[in-house]
């Protein structure tokens, strides 16, 4: 029997096809059978479960292209079970894990161990990078070939950026055999090595040990000259600082193939959220100055930076309620995406469905996933959000198995109502 | 005894010399004077803090500075006990916050923390309901060195201002230098201070040199390619010092490394150098510290009841 689902009564918005219309969703059996005004509550068929939006906003589920979700290995701080509840309740209907698990996804049976855990737990979609280097040593390639026809996206070390010139060099030929792309977590590591914030007058007055904002871009420049040397593609992972962002913008008029990402808290925090010590605002890397924070929501606007991603880093108490210095990086994203990244449209820096692209139809065309589009025969994967209904992200309220985020309390704009995947709500707001 | 009111320092804590305002600096010092005259006694114990229990709790080796609180501790009638990083249970990896947790649960009035992590002290004070010292975290700040600095130059010299300080050295990991910038009141830079990479230029007129150590572990790690270098270079000898004022006082917070930052000539020298002055006045800025504290303490619980 044909399992029918109805979405009427919404403010349709497709980034890709720059719709924003009035109109309804009819979703069969997964999938996107028919859009527009035509589809309403007296038109759809016999049997199928008919929600109205009552005037909502429906967009293409989020597809979050960079979450750490536990599992394997860090089950105390998140699973791939709590994590995509997260998702859920953040209107993200796609996350990639990176291969920083233990073990590490350097194998072909790591890809199918998660591709396995997310259909027994069979609510967001969930992907997986593959490992560039085994072990993220960053000295041998990994079987990029079997990993990606086992499943794998795209191939990055996470957290750690590629050191040697020789092996971005080689994994940027090789990919171009498999089209993989191949992702970096831009830092100069031997220049970033044991600093926990970004160097400059904040740093000094914590003594904390910096990292000046310059080792992102000079890994980005090496990067990109490897790039205009093999015609390999490149993805440059929460890219934070202006200068950086001068090179991509210059690669891509070059026609390089080359793109990029920013996290929330790099446009929406500056590095006075370090305050006196405050751990949840410990990232990697680290928070900027508020000249780089501004120059990220410029590269946001102009289209230098192609997407956002949550960088879902989830860390239990343990882990943070510590000296800076010892504390682990990392924010807990999921839940606060789409708040966070609507100030830029109340803001006034970007328009709505500007925002939306760099969430949905961006991120997926980027990573090749047939996902974040609202049409017909694609899946039925929608977010259902208010944009404008004020609130307060509640840290206590998230799903996530863990709350280390800066952004409790913060108000902010927007709410998601409901989330759905092929069909299924897996997500409904209280 | 100088009759200090409790609210002429409102902190509960002493993190830092960062937000302290002029007036409480010279509470602290003026309250330190008299502490100086009784340590020169025959008899040098008072009861001030007769039955208050003062922890020094020490996650860095250090002799000077825990001796100094702990005899400051003694000398008001405290009851003091010393917890080293080799015995602490960090060892056995209890985390900061338990320790702070087990430590409170003792009930000590007056803890006084030594880290080598910047922000430590700062995070066990949240976690703990007596009056918490720092006695320096990382790189961050060591406020009783920069108060016993300024003790020591405001009894020789009769006051702080209009005075020019060179500060020398490793600044980058000096928690001494921090403490001391923010204390001396300057308006020139962001942090109050003019930088110089020449000592000559940097020290050209001023009134006081005060010299930092170079940790040695900053040796080996490339910061500095030799102690030869180092000491050519930036080293205080009689033949830089003569750029500084003629009449200018040496300060060193110690222990010295001989040969590496300064020179034997001048560290001893008796119409000079301030070193072994900084020592006994840091007994002094201690003991003030540890009754203020105990004062404020006192009257918060006495609100609180």
């Amino acid at each position: 029997m044909t399992r029918r689902t109805a979405l009427v009564n919404a403010r349709l918005l497709d980034p890709a096809t720059r719709l924003d219309a009035p109109g309804g969703i009819l979703i069969e059996d997964g999938r996107i059978a028919a859009i527009g005004p035509e589809v309403t509550a007296g038109s759809a068929p016999e049997g199928a479960a008919v929600i109205d939006c009552e005037g909502a906003c429906a967009a293409p589920g989020l597809v979050d292209m960079r979450v750490q979700l536990g599992e394997p290995g860090g089950e105390h701080k998140e699973t791939i079970d709590s994590g995509s509840l997260a998702a859920a309740a953040g209107g993200v209907t796609a996350v990639v894990a990176l291969p920083n698990t233990s073990p590490v996804i350097d194998d072909v049976n790591v890809v199918e161990f998660i591709a396995r855990r997310a259909r027994e737990v069979r609510r967001v979609k969930v992907f997986a990078y593959g490992a560039l280097t085994r072990g993220l040593k960053g000295e041998q390639l990994t079987e990029l070939g079997m990993l990606k026809d086992a499943g794998a996206l795209a191939f990055t070390d996470g957290l750690r950026a590629v050191s040697s010139a020789r092996v971005m060099r080689r994994a940027l030929s090789y990919a171009q055999a498999f089209d993989a792309l191949i992702v970096q977590h831009p830092e100069e590591p031997e220049l970033a090595r044991g600093g926990v914030v970004t160097e400059g007058e904040i740093a000094t007055r914590l003594g904390l040990p910096g990292i000046p904002a310059a080792a992102e871009a000079m890994m980005i420049d090496r990067d990109l000259r490897l790039v205009a040397l093999t015609g390999g593609r490149y993805h440059a992972a929460h890219v934070t600082t202006a200068g950086a962002l001068v090179l991509i913008r210059r690669a891509k008029r070059e026609g390089w193939r080359v793109t990029c990402d920013t996290a929330p808290h790099y446009f929406a925090l500056n590095e006075t959220a370090i305050g006196d010590y405050r751990t949840f605002g410990k990232v990697s890397p680290p928070l900027r100055s508020e000249v780089d924070r501004r120059a990220v929501v410029e590269a946001l606007a102009d289209g230098t930076i192609d997407a956002i991603a949550s960088d879902h880093d989830p860390q239990d108490q343990e882990s943070k309620r510590l000296p800076f210095g010892d504390a682990e990086p990392g924010i807990v994203g999921l839940e606060s995406l789409l708040p966070l990244s609507l100030e830029l449209y109340h803001n006034g820096h970007m328009a709505l469905l500007d925002v939306l692209e760099k969430l949905t139809s961006a991120p997926a065309d980027l990573l090749g996933l047939p996902l974040g589009r609202l049409a017909p025969g694609r899946a039925g994967d929608v977010v259902v959000f208010d944009p404008d209904i004020p609130g307060r992200i509640e840290v206590d309220a998230f799903r996530s198995k863990s709350r280390n985020s800066p952004f409790d309390r913060r108000p902010v704009q927007g709410r998601v109502l409901r989330t759905v995947v092929d069909g299924r709500t897996v997500f409904e707001a209280g | 005894m100088a009759d200090v009111a409790p609210y002429s320092y409102p902190h509960r804590h002493l993190l830092g010399i960062e937000g302290l305002v002029p007036g409480e600096i010279s509470a602290l010092l003026d309250l330190s004077e008299s502490y100086v005259e009784q340590s020169r006694r025959d008899d040098k114990k008072v009861a001030v803090l007769k039955g208050r229990t003062v922890i020094n709790v020490f996650f860095e080796t250090s002799t000077r500075t825990r001796t100094s609180f702990e005899l400051a501790g003694k000398r008001l009638g405290a009851d003091v006990i010393n917890i080293s990083p080799d015995i602490s249970a960090i060892k056995k990896g209890e985390t900061l916050l338990d320790t702070a947790l087990t430590l409170n649960a003792m009930r000590p009035d007056l803890l006084v923390v030594r880290h080598p992590q910047s922000g430590a002290v700062h995070l066990l004070s949240e976690k703990v309901d007596g009056a918490v010292i720092n006695a320096g975290d990382g790189w961050h700040e060591h406020p009783t060195q920069a108060l016993l600095d300024a003790l020591t130059i405001r009894r020789r010299l009769g006051g702080l201002s209009g005075l020019t300080v060179a500060i020398c050295g490793d600044i980058m990991h000096s928690r001494v230098a921090r403490s001391n910038i923010h204390l001396l009141p300057a308006e020139m830079d962001r942090f109050g201070v003019e930088v110089f990479h020449d000592m000559r230029a940097g020290l050209d007129g001023v009134d006081i040199v005060m010299m930092l150590r170079l940790q040695t572990e900053r040796m080996q790690g490339s910061f500095v390619p030799s102690v030869r270098e180092y000491f050519h270079f930036f080293g205080l000898d009689a033949r830089k010092l003569a750029a500084a004022r003629p009449d200018a006082l040496v300060m060193h917070p110690g222990p010295m490394n001989r040969g590496v930052e300064i020179d034997s000539d001048v560290a001893d020298d008796i119409h000079r150098s301030l070193i072994q002055e900084q020592v006994e006045m840091g007994v002094a800025v201690r003991m003030a510290c540890l009754d203020l504290l105990t004062r404020k303490l006192q009257s918060n619980r006495a609100e609180a009841a």
